[in-house]
């Protein structure tokens, strides 16, 4: 099978969903003439011209708010908010409207939204250029959550999130677009509310989420040199949740680490964990564990960065810690 | 600018419109006092001119997107009156089955986009349905309405930014009403008139008397023109005043009664005077008109009242399509 970037996944579904459907649109800060500050969305002004390849001004509460109007009236925006610590900026835009809209008009509208950002560290971008934020947006109701690991999953998904008729927020890691993975050249779609078991093991149940799935799979690595086989879960939408994939998981191994990059206090692992409790208690032989970053800021440099966010090693820490 | 020519009929139209806002909007005031409507109301007495001055220019197709002063707008664009007032009951045929509530009428098969209560927020929300009209290639209009405290959100800024830079058909209309609720605008706009700030934008910015129905008309005509012709958007301020306290129940400590009563002698509902004064109605007339509209919202009530209210299953549906 041909292996093909993260990002070149992505601008294949964008493509892919654009040739498909006339009202798809992509609009955002930079993504025309400069293809996106990550690339992207490189060659789509070209093919598709710039009536639907927009660039933006500096405003993401107008990219939102805009993108929220043409979707109820019948088109099928894609947004790009460069970074994800800029939803702060447009953050009404998605809690009291694009969330809430179909509901307050008692269902009389669709709203097929899609955010692509980019989250996470990694680079050195510091504090506000380097977040996870998804915790704030599985809160909502009304959003759909996406969160791809692989390219496969990144351009399958990316497919059903313009083909929805809800508004998602998909979130992309930084350090994921240049990496590469298998992707089929025929057409497929992932529907929302399928996890992926990116790894089988009887002893310990891992959850993981964005780069995390890499550092767990390493982590699952070590502990087979141990005898412990560990089962690594991708849920690849937050919202909504495979519940029944992990629970089924956890019935057979019994223990669980959910793991995120995003500050551990109140992150979507707190969420999954309780879950996990409610639903498989007579399952479980130790309580679950979360593993998530520090309760700080991500600092710049290097030497700090890389200290603030989880890795192989604390995921194998904590496996042992319940085993 | 010259004064369009209304016929006759036209000229009727708009103060039954006005009227039935009015009435309409009386009649809340007093369910709300009674207990029969939970929550807010935000009333639109004495704006009666604005709402029905633009809309009057729109047709079922066009876009608005109102707020949490909406039942004016709405009422004007054709929603419902029996929905209307069942949604603002909290009932199941409630336009929005009682889910939205007053700030959030919808209609969208009537181009009600929603009424939205973050101030402002509705403004880039209107920019993007007439992204849509102009995408398509169709010469529908995106028009929001908000109000003099509005003008000093992000998303004011924003919405018109991007509309004037990517010309869409889109006309903003502010209603100064010279409060936010009982911040006066002098205090939180320094300039002179919101209109003024359509320069940085590089669109025209209109000043019109809002009391009075036909300016609001023919500046909208010509803004809703405009916009069609694929020139852009413009903004238009309507000098306007609320007869009604920001809320019902506000006691409106931040006004003298003295400015209410200077006011109430420009009510926009005077227009039915002029039309008997020119010989286009009858005293009579004028009359019947009354008669009709009060019926009619006498039929809505009685539709509210006698509606029920949602089963509770209905709390966790139309989340998602």
């Amino acid at each position: 099978m041909r292996k093909i970037s993260f990002g070149e996944a992505l601008r294949e579904a964008l493509q892919e969903e654009m040739r498909r459907d006339e009202t798809v649109f992509v609009l955002g800060e930079d993504i025309a003439l400069h293809g996106g500050d990550f690339g992207v969305t490189k060659g789509l002004l070209d093919e598709f011209g710039e009536k639907r390849v927009r660039d933006t001004p500096i405003s993401e509460t107008a990219i939102v708010g805009l993108s929220l109007g043409a979707a109820s009236v019948g088109m099928r925006p894609v947004a790009e908010i460069m970074f994800s610590d800029f939803l702060g900026v447009c953050m009404d835009q998605i809690l009291n409207q694009v969330s809430k809209m179909r509901y307050m008009s008692g269902g009389q509208v669709k709203t097929p939204v899609v955010i692509r950002t980019a989250f996470g560290a990694g680079i050195s971008a510091g504090p506000q250029h380097s977040q996870s934020p998804e915790a704030f947006f599985v809160h909502i109701p009304g959003l759909q959550v996406v969160m791809p690991s692989t390219p496969y999953d990144a351009k399958g998904l990316l497919k059903t999130a313009i083909r929805n008729d809800n508004a998602v927020i998909f979130f992309e890691h930084k350090l994921l677009y240049g990496v590469k993975g298998d992707v089929p050249e025929q057409e497929y779609l992932i529907g929302f509310g399928e996890a992926d078991i990116k790894r089988n093991g009887t002893d310990v149940t891992i959850v993981a989420t964005g780069l995390m799935v890499k550092e767990a799979l390493a982590a699952a690595e070590t502990l087979e040199k141990d005898g412990l086989t560990a089962e690594v879960i991708d849920p690849r939408t937050l919202v909504p949740l495979d519940e029944k994939t992990l629970i089924n998981s956890v019935k057979k191994t019994g223990r669980a680490v959910v793991v995120h990059e995003a500050w551990k206090r109140s992150g979507f692992g707190a969420e999954i964990a309780a879950m996990i409790m409610e639903e498989a208690m007579d399952y479980l032989d130790a309580p679950v564990k979360r593993v998530g970053g520090l309760n700080v800021p991500t600092p710049f440099s290097p030497a700090l960065e890389k200290y603030v966010v989880p890795n192989e090693n604390d995921i194998v820490k904590a496996v042992k810690e319940i085993t | 600018m010259p004064r369009l020519f209304l016929t006759h009929e036209k000229m009727i139209e708009l103060y039954k419109n006005m009227v039935t806002i009015r009435r309409f909007e009386e009649k809340v005031s007093e369910l709300f006092a009674k207990g029969a409507i939970p929550g807010f109301v935000h009333l639109y007495i004495g704006q009666e001119a604005v709402a029905v001055g633009v809309c009057a220019n729109l047709r079922k197709e066009d876009y608005i997107v109102s707020t949490h002063r909406g039942h004016g707008h709405c009422i004007a664009k054709g929603a419902n009156l029996n929905k209307m007032m069942a949604e603002l009951f909290g009932k199941a045929s409630g336009c929005c089955k009682g889910k939205g509530g007053s700030m959030h009428i919808a209609d969208y098969g009537s181009g009600i986009l929603g009424a939205n209560a973050i101030v402002g927020a509705n403004i880039p929300i209107a920019a993007g349905a007439a992204f849509a009209a102009k995408s398509r290639g169709t010469d529908q209009v995106g028009v929001a309405f908000f109000g003099d405290g509005a003008s000093s959100t992000g998303a004011f800024h924003e919405g018109i930014n991007i509309a004037a830079v990517w010309k869409l058909p889109a006309i903003f209309v502010c209603e100064n009403n010279l409060y936010a609720i009982s911040t006066r605008a002098n205090r939180t706009i320094p300039v002179r008139n919101i209109a003024d700030k359509a320069a940085a934008y590089g669109i025209p910015g209109v000043v019109v008397d809002g009391m009075d129905v036909i300016a609001v008309y023919d500046a909208a005509h010509e803004a809703v023109e405009r916009a069609k012709r694929g020139e852009g958007p413009t903004l238009i301020e309507c000098k306007t005043y609320r007869f009604c306290g920001s809320f019902e129940g506000d006691p409106q400590l931040y006004r003298s009664k003295e400015e209410r009563e200077e006011w109430r002698k420009r009510d926009p509902l005077n227009f039915g005077r002029k039309l008997v004064e020119t010989g286009h109605m009858t005293d009579v007339e004028l009359e019947k008109i009354e008669l009709e509209i009060k019926s009619t919202i006498e039929e809505a009530v009685k539709y509210a009242s006698e509606s029920p209210y949602p089963e509770s299953e209905e709390a966790t549906t139309d989340l998602f399509a």
